[in-house]
């Protein structure tokens, strides 16, 4: 009689159970809701200890939930990607936070006026003023400690990746290794000690550019090292059997090779010291006019303004330090865009 | 144009292991000379040793000498530089330059060695690109980089950018052991066609290979795994083919290996 159905009973080989694919989702939500609730009861009231009993939630009910329907390696599965999603929440959360503050706050007092003018005359207590003598400072600053920690940084790399050997190179990657760990304050004060206290210069932007130089070199060693050994050594062998010599195989072949990466490293050593507060707190000392000269009297930096201006602590001045801070994130981003730009532009090419 | 290769009592070592031990042998001139033998048995050392390339691996030394028609490549005062202009060398993997345009990638020995004209460079590029079989087939996209090409071609491209700079000698790694069988009969043609201009010397681990490109064949072997690789011997193809004087080449190439 049952000649219509020719679909046997029996459990398919290859195809089991699934989940919905909005599963994770509903578990998300219930989770969420369910450590809400049990916050609620016990009285609990950070909205982070919140989060973080929906994350636990989140990765036990999913493994418990695929376990019962799909299996336990299924389960397994579903656990790594939710431990996954979870980690990718917690890492951005923060940072969108941090952003979302600094633009609220911030953006409110951003404009032309702000970007175009000192705190010259600009009391405390007055509104108006701007971040014109700090961003200036922290442009010529950044630029000199990059024209001086760039170039020796990246030949410090040639040398350890393509002649270093022996003793010579274990103690150059020594003490870069060293230099990695300085704290920025003792290379401020090293450099206050030795130029300004020994030497008898004055605060500048020079001196203060000196100290965030002797922070930055470090990490262009460090990462131009790396990119320097991922130049396959077919590539400096096919440019030697040409008859090419060591030094032009380097900089015509090897150094073209990895200008992408060796950018982006640079661009995050700028990007690390455009924020550093200490060292020019030391040499650069602070001012509230516009000084263009780097070399002649105190200047100001954008991570020194956000510093002073928060801790006079009027409402007025407060505004400024969050708009400066935006200013300072936009003008790291803007300098991040500009050399991911460089890179994809300068990076070899693989298209057909 | 293309010059005589004179070995004598070459010892080649990495640090203190000793690659290969006390080779002679001549490689004439306008000739194509095949090296087989075992993995590990020196081949590729003895002929990076042939243009100093050898030097460049950390640790590399060699003792011996190796004339280059009157010429020794060893001897005091000879910049390894040079030798490797008169001298070219393509690897067992096609490697151009990731950067360069297929232009740009012939065109590079003869830039970065800064002696050309630039009206010359063109005609350069079109005659090496024609040497090397690829001309036709890159003639129209010769600024799409040179890695975009497949392997074979890949492979003929690092061969043009290795006669652009008109070296005496050309010694070839297993050029063809990551292509395909047609890539292979296009660079085994190629390879025909260039014995005319140089003196060439080719490692293979394929026998038919050395059987049908190679004017001579030297045998190299290992006694065992650690000791130094030696030139068990050499002479021409046809007689190491049928006839070998030696019982150990005898019985690697029939096969009957250890």
């Amino acid at each position: 009689m049952s000649q219509t159905t020719v679909t046997p009973n029996r459990s398919p080989v290859f195809s089991s159970s699934r989940l919905p694919r909005w599963a994770p989702a509903v578990i998300a939500v219930a989770s969420l809701a369910l450590s809400i609730g049990i916050s609620l009861v016990a009285g609990w009231e950070s909205k982070v200890q919140w989060g973080l009993i929906a994350a636990l939630l989140f990765v036990i009910g999913s493994y418990a939930v695929t376990a019962r329907i799909e299996g336990r390696r299924q389960a397994k599965d579903r656990v790594a990607t939710s431990l996954v999603w979870v980690c990718f929440l917690l890492a951005v959360v923060p940072l969108l936070s941090l952003a979302w503050t600094t633009i609220s706050n911030g953006a409110q007092v951003v404009d032309g006026y702000f970007l175009s003018h000192s705190m010259n005359g600009v009391l405390n207590s007055d509104p108006g003023g701007g971040v014109y003598h700090a961003l200036l400072g922290t442009i010529e600053q950044v630029l000199i400690a990059t024209v001086i920690a760039a170039p020796i940084g990246l030949l410090t790399a040639v040398y350890l990746v393509e002649y270093g050997k022996g003793k010579l190179a274990r103690a150059v990657t020594f003490f870069v290794d060293v230099m990695t760990g300085i704290p920025s304050i003792v290379a401020g004060l090293f450099v206050l000690s030795f130029w300004i206290l020994i030497l008898g210069f004055s605060f500048s932007g020079f001196a203060g550019a000196m100290a965030l130089a002797i922070l930055m070199m470090p990490v262009v060693v460090r990462s131009t090292e790396e990119m320097l050994k991922l130049v396959p050594n077919e590539l400096r062998e096919a440019s030697l059997a040409l008859g090419v010599p060591k030094w032009k195989t380097i900089t015509k072949i090897v150094i073209p090779t990895a200008i992408g990466g060796i950018t982006t490293g640079v661009m995050l050593a700028v990007a690390r010291i455009t924020g550093e507060t200490a060292p020019v707190l030391l040499l650069v000392f602070g001012s509230k006019i516009i000084n263009g000269n780097p070399f002649e009297g105190a200047q100001s930096s954008l991570p020194l303004y956000v510093y002073q201006e928060y801790g006079i602590g009027t409402e007025q001045s407060i505004d400024r330090a969050w708009g400066a801070a935006l200013t300072l994130i936009a003008f790291v981003m803007i300098l991040n865009l500009v050399a991911r730009g460089i890179a994809r532009w300068k990076a070899p090419k693989t298209g057909r | 144009m293309a010059k005589r290769i004179d070995v004598s009592g070459l010892t080649a070592y990495y640090s203190t292991f000793k690659a290969i031990e006390d080779i002679s042998m001549t490689v004439e001139p306008r000739s194509v000379t095949a090296f087989i033998g075992p993995s590990g048995c020196g081949k590729s050392t003895f002929l990076r040793t042939l243009n100093r390339m050898h030097e460049v691996t950390p640790g590399g030394r060699v003792e011996g000498k190796v004339m280059l028609d009157d010429e020794n490549l060893y001897g005091s005062g000879v910049d390894p530089v040079t030798v490797r202009r008169e001298v070219g060398m393509v690897f067992q993997r096609p490697n151009p330059f990731p950067t360069m345009s297929i232009f740009d990638n012939v065109a590079a020995g003869l830039r970065l060695n800064g002696s050309y004209k630039k009206s010359e460079l063109n005609d350069v590029v079109e005659k090496s690109l024609r040497g090397a079989n690829l001309w036709d087939e890159v003639k129209d996209r010769l600024n799409r980089p040179g890695s975009g090409l497949s392997g074979g071609q890949q492979q003929r491209l690092c061969i043009a950018r290795a006669i652009a700079v008109e070296p005496k000698v050309l010694l070839m790694d297993e050029p063809c052991s990551a292509l395909d069988p047609i890539s292979t009969l296009a660079i085994e043609d190629l390879i025909g066609e260039l014995k005319e201009h140089f003196t060439i010397v080719i490692v293979t681990h394929n026998m038919q290979q050395a059987a049908r490109v190679s004017d001579r064949t030297a045998f190299f072997n290992l006694a065992a795994v650690g000791q130094p690789g030696k030139l068990i011997e050499i002479d021409d193809t046809e007689r190491i083919f049928s006839n070998p004087s030696v019982q150990a080449t005898e019985d690697y190439i029939s096969g009957r290996f250890g």
